[in-house]
């Protein structure tokens, strides 16, 4: 299968001050020579606990996070070389969802206004053709016409995710990031929106990068699974195969550690 | 029932404003000595008023009616001083959110000392020695007893909070979503923590959760709440493995399982409105 993405020794150190006069820095190595390929159509899991480097390799994936070393290839370009409307471009075809619903959608733009901004940004169609798309897409993510005119804090949070989806979506995009999309949500509201996220990659031939921590979660999402640890890349494989024959002893207790599982922690 | 610790019975909680808009509709549960009760729901559903007016914690804004029987005392008719002394000393309560109910400007060691405190009358040394001695049952290093909160981890934080709570050894402990904000292997230590210590102190546990997982792993009994009602209550085998309400199953079918392997479905809500007649 081809790639859609390859990177290659991704570093990302970060430094910290402590104490008040010793000023002694220690480092930090969120990102320690990682190297991943995405597959064009498929959805990746990214999962570890918090502090793992799982969000630090999101945001250097689409450049929010200028990266120490390594290289990014994204359809025969190489993302960390690329500056102005190159990279504009590239940003339009990765799309990014983020966790927290409430905080990612600014509360003083109606739901039309947060729909129109990327596509104005990236100047595509005029204001008629611009709305018809806008319509489809909150139409096909679950909400009306009628909810264009209002602002977020008129909604819930599983509605807000699935603006954020469409936002993501609008500018059609290859490859979406979803860093952890569903975990801030209530559990009834976690199934709708994963069953929505399925179901728009299946139209739209999408790749996702699913960043989770729920890896419950991604056997229902992922072909193939990612395990990060203090930013290493411990484990990487098909989903089944990390589930039935995990190899590495970190992954073995994460997945032991699946709620309801308690009669093999012990 | 004899072997019941806490009973509450018709609890009803409604805003002050507005008595006709019930949030706790009537409810009644009994809780077993020694044993772990679950209530299991969506957010919204009623469980953590429920847990509060057990602690007779409400917001101002809030009133119930009901009565809450502990060891056959109504909770309800008690002045406030004399909850208090109860509060902490009979039925301690943790929190979902470590970082939040821990005071940032006094160290973890202070601030389990001033829960002591509250309750028994120890000398300096005594008192050392307790809180080393809690530090060493929810396992944090004694010298992290100096640290303040924010130089620990969410699920060290979590630990200091549970040190609280059973520093004067409650008879009852309710935990709304004490697991939530945490990774899952912390969760994992989390949980087997709290089963160990309920055991070891014959400690009673009424535990809020949203995860069916959580549920499995910790619970002897379920209570199912769905818009402030409780559809359906039991043990946990029969709840999780044989349910019987419409809500319960719906609920069961949106998680995924212990090994993610079921398909999910999301709640159709007027199905069960249907369902529920």
């Amino acid at each position: 299968m081809e790639n859609l993405l390859e990177a290659k020794n991704l570093s990302k150190e970060y430094f910290k001050t402590t104490g008040f006069f010793s000023r002694t820095r220690t480092s930090i190595k969120a990102l320690d020579n990682i190297s991943v390929n995405i597959k064009k159509g498929i959805t990746l899991a990214v999962v570890g606990e918090s502090g793992s480097g799982k969000s630090t390799l999101a945001k250097s994936l689409i450049r929010l996070i200028e990266l120490d070393k390594g290289s990014i290839i994204f359809k025969n370009k190489n993302m960390r070389k690329i500056n102005g409307d190159d990279l504009k471009t590239t940003r339009k075809n990765i799309q990014m969802i983020f966790q927290d619903p409430y905080a990612s959608l600014n509360p003083r733009m109606k739901i039309i206004k947060i729909m129109e901004e990327p596509l104005q940004i990236h100047g595509i169609g005029d204001s008629v053709t611009q709305y018809s798309k806008i319509l489809s897409m909150i139409k096909r993510v679950g909400l009306v016409e009628e909810d264009l005119s209002k602002y977020p804090h008129q909604f819930s949070g599983g509605q807000r995710q699935r603006i954020g989806i469409a936002r993501a979506l609008i500018l059609e995009p290859e490859l979406v990031i979803c860093d952890e999309p569903v975990s801030a949500l209530d559990v009834s509201v976690q199934a709708q929106i994963i069953q929505l996220l399925k179901s728009l990659q299946k139209e739209f031939g999408l790749t996702y990068l699913f960043i989770t921590h729920d890896l419950r979660i991604v056997r229902h999402i992922a072909n193939e699974v990612i395990v990060m640890k203090d930013g290493k890349l411990i484990e990487q494989g098909k989903t089944d195969i990390i589930f039935r024959k995990p190899k590495n002893k970190y992954t073995k207790e994460l997945l032991a550690s699946i709620p309801g599982n308690l009669s093999k922690r012990k | 029932m004899k072997n019941s610790i806490l009973e509450i019975n018709n609890l009803k909680v409604f805003p002050n404003n507005n008595s006709r808009l019930k949030l706790v509709k009537n409810i009644s549960l009994s809780i077993k000595k020694g044993k772990t009760t679950c209530i299991v729901g969506e957010s919204g559903s009623g469980k953590s008023l429920t847990a509060l007016s057990v602690m007779q914690l409400l917001s101002s804004q809030l009133n119930m009616s009901g009565s809450i029987l502990f060891e056959g005392v109504n909770l309800v008719n008690l002045t406030k001083e004399e909850i208090r002394i109860r509060r902490g000393k009979d039925i301690a309560m943790i929190f979902q959110e470590p970082m939040t109910s821990l005071n940032p400007v006094l160290t973890i060691g202070y601030q389990i000392e001033e829960a002591i405190k509250v309750h028994e009358n120890f000398l300096k040394v005594e008192l050392n020695k307790r809180v080393e001695e809690l530090l060493n049952i929810v396992g944090i290093p004694i010298d992290r007893i100096n640290s303040y909160p924010d130089e620990l981890s969410g699920g060290q934080r979590q630990r200091v909070m549970i040190a609280m709570a059973i520093s004067c050894s409650p008879k009852l402990l309710i935990a709304d979503e004490p697991t939530t904000a945490l990774d899952v292997t912390v969760q994992a230590q989390i949980l087997n923590l709290l089963n160990d210590l309920k055991l070891k102190f014959k400690m009673t546990m009424l535990f809020i959760t949203h995860d069916f997982g959580v549920v499995e792993d910790i619970a002897d009994d379920v209570a199912v709440m769905y818009q402030g009602e409780i559809v359906e209550k039991g043990t946990v085998l029969n709840v999780l493995k044989k349910p019987k309400h419409p809500y319960t199953k719906a609920l069961l079918d949106c998680v995924p399982d212990s090994q993610g392997k079921k398909d999910l479905k999301p709640i159709d809500y007027s199905a069960l409105k249907r369902a529920m007649g």
